[in-house]
């Protein structure tokens, strides 16, 4: 009996307002992992001191702007209790048709590039989010196979010829190499989507909307909720950032082949879920995902810095993921275990 | 608490009844699924300020009404008119737009938002630039709360809320989208008598409110304290609809049974054997509590009570199914390790459960596999299943329980529900168990194939199995138990011997009333 959860959690009711310390830890998740990277990086420094130096923390803050775009959007469609595993290919398509337009046209304004980026992502999303939603595939097997459909896509319209710095303007390689107050540019970018997107996320029906979905499907139904239409959006919005995200990709490394952003869609959920976003949806925020990317890039630099093996990097990434989802479950469990005997004990006055 | 009857509130009632001016009425409605006449033309008229019980024993067809008013199945015919208009209510939002609204025993929330947000996700009151005004949406909570006579805080996320304060989330929504009939289905089943007390002024709020409130539920007592007028069902078919001051519990009962009383047949086995099934003091925290009983050899146990009294539970704990906290299930004797399943099958149980599609059988799978399913060590060799046994277990056991079938080697979705069922009961049969616990072994099957899976089982019982069997249908129970258990709300609450037991009395125990006060 699925009712079994509800009836277990009944005893939290009002007649207990001092709500137990494990639930509260949920709701700071972020303030968590600021404190796990602010004790990642001075730990570092300790031992390596020249990882606080100016050009690291540089490398620090330019490094995850392409994965936090990412996880952003990746975070709007694991909301919604779907997933989007397109997102590196569309990376890797996006850098390279953004490079064929600068090859045909050099002289197109940065913008524009970043625009066409955009509308190359927010293309795939349409198709993904179309099949997912409309035609009611689930996304695993939808993405899962259009990862590897638009990767094909890249490889041949790449057909072996890259695309590298002599072909990209200066104003444009800029944008991946400059600093605008001390933090490059790509990362403002980063960080500006971070704010408008964690700012609708919060206070719009539609986004509303779509925790609503992915915290409990059936009664998103019953509520009237165009849940079809918002797991659609949440799927162009996803492909769009990814698009924005493979232009910058192509900004920063200056070269593209065919396997430009290959692995991404996997940092990009991996830093939704380091960052307190569910994965079955329902809950998390825009702010944890970004700073999940940036903690798993730290740690990455971290071990680089410390002389561990690029090996380790891997698997201290893997097992923050596993951690995180066995906290979430571990808080799940415990709290309906705490709930079910206070439920029993005041059914017993 | 009959108090509620004569404060104001029941006054406007009353005015009301006085006045041949209904707010919602059904008319004729029936509703078939299938060849199962859900409801055989129903009627009821509900009025503003009156709490009106629906009751009927388990199918008798309340569910289905409930759900004709939520819009979420249409009856096949009838009419229902609203303040004397003609209204579809064709989906869940064309009910709520006509201003019925329903909370079921388990409320569909969403457990990450906030209470706030769950009363108004899709129509959040809005400020400049269709931004969600938040402060707005707590204090349009707090004032349905204020109404209610509840404090609960609008901004804590929904999930840990007790099921009452869930309900009262629900009724928060209601009344926020000017709901005027509130339909009720087992507000109580999961609450205490706080949260009781508590429902019941709501109910009476919401009545004075003018509001017209349908209550549906098995607690009698209940319904005589808080209701002012009550309509049964049985069978998919309405019985009377009478004042609750002009009726009283046993008439109810009555009527809600009906037929007349079955004469119980001999079982075949005596109550003198070796005990089976010890069970002490078994306990799931939250589901059932406290529970002790035993099955000896050759006799039929039943356990009644009403559809969520924790008896599927019971057996899917004594199985090893699902954990349980406390207690001790002994087979023979000998204490069976607690939350295994293979353990209760080495020991000698067999489990035929409820849905037989979802858990007892692989539809897909051919008839012989599905029956070799539970033996296959007996018919391996070297690790191997040898096709000739499993065909001769399969064909042996489809004479014996006279299967009809094309092949053995269709699948089972190819059979009725009655064959299907036979199939379940083969395949555990064929490991030749010391008890058998069958859980609702009629549902949905032909009276044919009904009478012979009787027949089977008081055939085990005469070669010394034991059965436990849960079974909501009351003839069933009274024509093949040597002995009933009565559950209600998780707890054991009364057994009966065959002698004893009528459907009175059992549904009597079941709706938790005291047996001593029986008439």
């Amino acid at each position: 009996m699925s009712q079994h959860l509800d009836e277990a959690l009944s005893g939290a009711a009002t007649a207990n307002p001092k709500t137990p310390f494990i639930l509260k830890l949920v709701r700071f998740r972020e303030f968590a992992i600021l404190l796990a990277l602010v004790l990642v990086f001075v730990g570092t420094s300790l031992k390596n001191t020249s990882f606080a130096s100016t050009s690291s923390i540089q490398g620090l803050l330019s490094g995850p702007a392409v994965i936090i775009l990412i996880a952003v959007g990746e975070t709007l469609v694991i909301i919604t209790r779907n997933v989007d595993l397109t997102v590196g290919s569309v990376v890797g398509l996006s850098a390279y048709l953004v490079g064929d337009v600068y090859v045909h046209y050099p002289h197109t304004p940065v913008l524009v590039a970043l625009l066409v980026g955009i509308a190359v992502g927010a293309a795939c999303g349409l198709v993904t989010g179309t099949i997912v939603a409309y035609a009611r595939v689930p996304s695993l097997a939808v993405t899962l196979g259009l990862l590897y459909i638009i990767r094909g896509l890249d490889a041949v319209i790449v057909n072996a010829v890259q695309i590298n710095a002599t072909s990209l303007p200066a104003g444009f390689i800029g944008v991946g190499a400059n600093n605008f107050i001390g933090i490059p540019i790509m990362m403002w970018i980063a960080i500006i989507v971070v704010a408008v997107v964690g700012y609708a996320m919060r206070n719009f029906r539609a986004t509303r909307e779509m925790y609503a979905i992915g915290s409990n499907p059936e009664a998103a139904l019953l509520a009237g909720i165009p849940v079809q239409r918002r797991i659609f959006s949440a799927f162009v919005v996803s492909g769009a950032l990814a698009g924005l995200a493979g232009a910058l990709w192509l900004a920063e490394f200056a070269t593209v082949g065919s396997t430009a952003g290959t692995g991404y869609e996997l940092d990009a959920v991996a830093a939704a879920v380091v960052g307190g976003v569910a994965i079955f949806g329902g809950s998390g925020t825009i702010l944890g995902a970004a700073l999940g990317a940036l903690f798993l890039n730290t740690i990455n630099q971290a071990l680089v810095a410390g002389g561990v093996s690029s090996f380790w990097d891997q698997a201290v990434a893997g097992l923050l993921l596993v951690l995180a989802i066995a906290l979430d479950r571990y808080l799940v469990v415990r709290s309906e275990r705490i709930l079910r005997v206070e439920g029993r004990d005041r059914g017993r006055h | 608490m009959s108090e509620g009857f004569i404060d104001g509130a029941a006054d406007a009632a009353r005015d009301s009844l006085d006045t041949p001016k209904p707010l919602l009425v059904v008319e004729h409605a029936k509703k078939s699924f299938g060849a199962v006449h859900a409801l055989n033309d129903v009627s009821i008229e509900l009025f503003r300020g009156e709490a009106h019980a629906l009751l009927g024993e388990n199918g008798a067809g309340k569910s289905t009404l409930v759900k004709i008013f939520a819009g979420v199945h249409q009856p096949d015919s009838g009419s229902i008119f609203l303040d004397g208009v003609r209204v579809q209510l064709s989906s869940p939002a064309a009910a709520r737009d006509a201003g019925v609204s329903v909370i079921y025993q388990e409320p569909t929330l969403f457990p990450d938002l906030t209470v706030a947000e769950n009363i108004f996700m899709g129509r959040q009151p809005l400020r400049s630039g269709r931004r969600i005004n938040r402060s707005e949406m707590t204090k349009l909570t707090k004032d349905a709360f204020d109404r209610l006579g509840v404090t609960i805080d609008p901004s804590r996320a929904a999930r840990g809320l007790s099921v009452a304060d869930q309900q009262i989330v629900e009724i928060a929504k209601s009344i926020s989208f000017n709901a005027q009939v509130i339909i009720m289905d087992e507000p109580t089943a999961a609450l205490t008598e706080v949260e009781v007390a508590r429902l019941f002024d709501v109910v009476k709020t919401l009545r004075a409110q003018g509001a017209a409130i349908m209550y549906v539920s098995h607690r009698l007592s209940e319904v005589f304290d808080i209701c002012q007028r009550v309509t049964i069902l049985r069978d998919g078919a309405f019985v009377k609809t009478a004042l609750i001051g002009e009726t009283n519990i046993d008439d109810v009962i009555r009527s809600m049974v009906g037929r007349d009383v079955v004469a119980a047949q001999s079982a075949g086995g005596g109550t003198d054997g070796a005990n089976v099934l010890e069970v002490e003091r078994l306990t799931r925290e939250g589901i059932f509590t406290d529970i002790s009983f035993n099955v000896r050899a050759g006799e039929i146990v039943a356990l009644a009570g009403l559809v969520g009294a924790g008896r599927t539970e019971v057996a899917r704990g004594i199985f090893g199914i699902d954990r349980i906290d406390a207690g001790t299930v002994k087979i023979d004797g000998k204490k069976l390790k607690s939350g295994s399943p293979v353990a209760a099958m080495n020991a000698g149980i067999g489990f035929v459960p409820e849905d037989r599609r979802q858990q007892g059988l692989v539809m897909e799978m051919a008839i012989d596999r599905n029956v070799a399913l539970a033996s296959l060590r007996g018919l391996s060799h070297l690790g191997f299943i040898r096709k000739s046994s499993e065909r001769k277990m399969a064909f042996d056991w489809s004479a014996r329980l006279r299967l009809k079938y094309g092949r053995l080697s269709n699948t089972v979705m190819t059979l009725s529900g009655g064959n299907q069922q036979k199939v379940v009961l083969a395949k555990w049969l064929a490991r030749e168990p010391r008890l058998l616990i069958i859980d609702e072994p009629t549902r949905g099957i032909d009276i044919g194939t009904k009478a012979e899976v009787h027949r089977l089982l008081t055939e085990l019982v005469k070669q010394g199995v034991a059965v436990l069997m849960i079974s909501s249908e009351m003839p069933e129970v009274l024509q093949i138990s040597d002995r009933i258990l009565v559950l209600c709300e998780g707890r054991l609450i009364d057994e009966f011997s065959r002698e004893e037991a009528n459907e009175t009395s059992i549904m009597r125990a079941a709706t938790g009333l005291a047996r001593t006060s029986a008439a």
